[in-house]
């Protein structure tokens, strides 16, 4: 892998590798390199498959992680490639044409982190929420059990309770 | 700064070249397959364009089962997402405890004991068989051979009172949580397991029989939903899909994890590539996993310890890292990729389910030209869980 890295290297603009484990490592790279990046890992380093396609916000520091994790059938190595944008009006171009199943990752980063990936078959289309008016529900400022309070009320004469209290009165009474 | 597209970087596809449907022209009809629908693989739908009998484009539509997951899991500690993973997938929720369970080790830097992963084995084979069972049950109903379902079901259900026995539930087993199981084979398990592979495999003799070699099941299913194998890694295609196209690819051999490097078994391929060769794979894959599950009784240490010593899971914090844990399920490969950001709760978890890939792009591809009756039988024979796209 820290050959790969060091090959990628020469072309590209990377971080440090984190090597993870023997056969899986992440590493950084501007945006404007992603999909040159992807492109040369696909077609001449043989990193066919795309696993997945994700995004992980870092609030405190206003900008979105995406990460690229391809798999190489060969070698059975994975590659997760690091991507990080700013969260205000986050854009990200389309990988679609060059994995067509990048379309549905995409449109669903669209609904629910609100990244933008212009170009991009059905990009605008709901995916799993029909409606939603509130903010991107994945993004870190979108409080779920506000949502919730705000939405549903609660069922008459329930009784709630804590699910840390109770757990910490159960299996460490003496810390009570 | 306003942002431009550069198109000359992002070009459509040649797919997405589509002939304008006019449905004012009276010629096409919107029809929904879902999400009510016998002919449907769970909580789904399909938005069918049909001229005449035949389908000339297909749209997937999930969301009726989204519940957010991956967002509870950011407000929850490590040890309370234990029990809501499994919830992920109803036919097939071992996978999600263990790929769960095996990224929070791997980022907390715990060792599991040797018999734990003997017994995780264990429950994903048979989870492996329950998931194939109903795959069975499904290709065969949604050609009209509703029996054949009603027999997967017995033999299921059997199965299902070896989980209750070994996890104390049927369907959400809750049993493999980071650190190791929750606990061992209970006295005289080996026997009653043997008693209902026996008879697993028995039905599966008739399965094939009366599935098989049925001709009306061989002339609907042959041909239907051809997948090219040159569409496997574009589509991001896995699991018995792939092996049915000629390609011996297994996680369970390619990246050996738990014990099966200390298991004997062969992968199970086919060549054909249709709804038949997948009919074919599953239906040999349950008597590997049959097999399996026997050799894992056989060779299973009856001594020894069932769970690694873990933090108190009320402060437990787990050092800012990330990883990706994958395994080979019935469907294909499912994966948990994990980011820790040094507090106790996860920063984020994404789940990789096969189906998300089988059941949007690649059924859209393939749906087009289809008839109306088929469409039943190729979305069972993609083998397709709705609730691991929307998690």
């Amino acid at each position: 892998m820290r050959v790969l890295h060091a090959q990628l290297g020469h072309h590209f603009t990377l971080g440090e590798l984190v090597q993870v484990r023997a056969d899986l490592a992440f590493v950084t790279l501007p945006k404007e390199h992603l999909r040159s990046a992807v492109l040369h890992l696909r077609d001449i380093c043989k990193f066919s498959h795309l696993v997945l396609m994700t995004a992980v916000d870092w609030l405190e520091e206003e900008r979105f992680q995406l990460t690229y994790l391809l798999h190489n059938r060969e070698k059975h190595w994975d590659l997760g490639l690091r991507v990080m944008i700013p969260r205000v009006a986050s854009h990200m171009e389309s990988i679609h044409d060059i994995w067509p199943t990048a379309a549905t990752y995409q449109r669903e980063l669209k609904e629910m982190f609100g990244i933008d990936f212009p170009g991009s078959p059905g990009v605008d289309e709901s995916f799993i929420l029909e409606g939603w008016k509130e903010i991107p529900p994945y993004r870190r400022d979108f409080d779920t059990r506000h949502y919730a309070e705000k939405t549903f009320t609660q069922r008459e004469g329930r009784k709630t309770e804590d699910p840390a209290k109770t757990m910490k009165a159960k299996l460490y009474p003496d810390e009570t | 700064m306003a942002y431009s597209f550069d198109h000359n970087r992002s070009p459509l596809l040649e797919s997405e070249e589509t002939t304008e449907i006019d449905l004012e022209s009276g010629k096409y009809l919107k029809l929904w397959q879902g999400p009510q629908h016998p002919g449907i693989t769970g909580n789904m739908s399909v938005e069918l364009t049909v001229c005449g009998d035949e389908v000339v484009q297909g749209k997937t539509h999930v969301g009726y089962l989204h519940r957010g997951f991956e967002k509870l899991m950011e407000r929850r500690t490590f040890i309370q997402c234990f029990p809501i993973v499994c919830r992920i997938c109803v036919p097939e929720p071992d996978f999600n405890e263990y790929c769960y369970a095996a990224a929070v080790e791997e980022l907390a830097g715990i060792q599991v004991p040797e018999r734990a992963n003997w017994i995780r084995t264990l429950i994903l084979e048979m989870g492996r068989i329950n998931s194939f069972l109903m795959y069975l049950g499904g290709q065969a109903g949604s050609f009209g051979m509703g029996v054949i379902a009603q027999w997967a079901t017995y033999v299921r259900d059997l199965m299902l009172d070896r989980f209750e026995e070994l996890t104390g539930a049927r369907i959400y087993h809750m049993f493999i949580l980071p650190g190791g199981v929750r606990g061992g084979l209970p006295e005289g398990f080996e026997t009653r397991m043997g008693e209902t592979l026996q008879e697993l495999e028995s039905t599966l003799k008739d399965i094939r029989e009366v599935m098989l070699q049925n001709a009306v099941f061989k002339k609907r299913a042959i041909g239907l939903g051809f997948i090219d194998p040159a569409l496997f890694d574009p589509y991001g295609v896995t699991g018995p899909n792939v092996r049915a196209g000629g390609l011996a690819r297994d996680i369970r051999k390619d990246q050996p994890y738990l014990v099966y490097p200390q298991l004997q078994f062969d992968v199970v391929v086919e060549k054909d590539s249709d709804a038949f060769s997948r009919a074919k794979v599953r239906h040999r894959e349950v008597f590997q996993s049959v097999d399996l599950v026997r050799q894992i009784l056989a060779k299973i240490p009856k001594e020894g310890p069932l769970m690694a010593k873990i933090p108190n899971v009320l402060h437990w914090k787990i050092p800012k890292g990330e990883t990706y844990i994958r395994g080979e399920c019935s469907r294909g490969e499912y994966g948990y990729y994990m980011v820790t950001d040094g507090s106790g709760y996860p920063r984020r978890v994404n789940v990789r389910g096969p189906s998300y890939t089988h059941a949007m792009a690649l059924l859209e591809r393939l749906i087009v030209h289809v008839n109306i009756s088929d469409v039943a039988g190729l979305l069972v024979s993609l083998h397709i869980y709705p609730p691991e796209i929307e998690r």
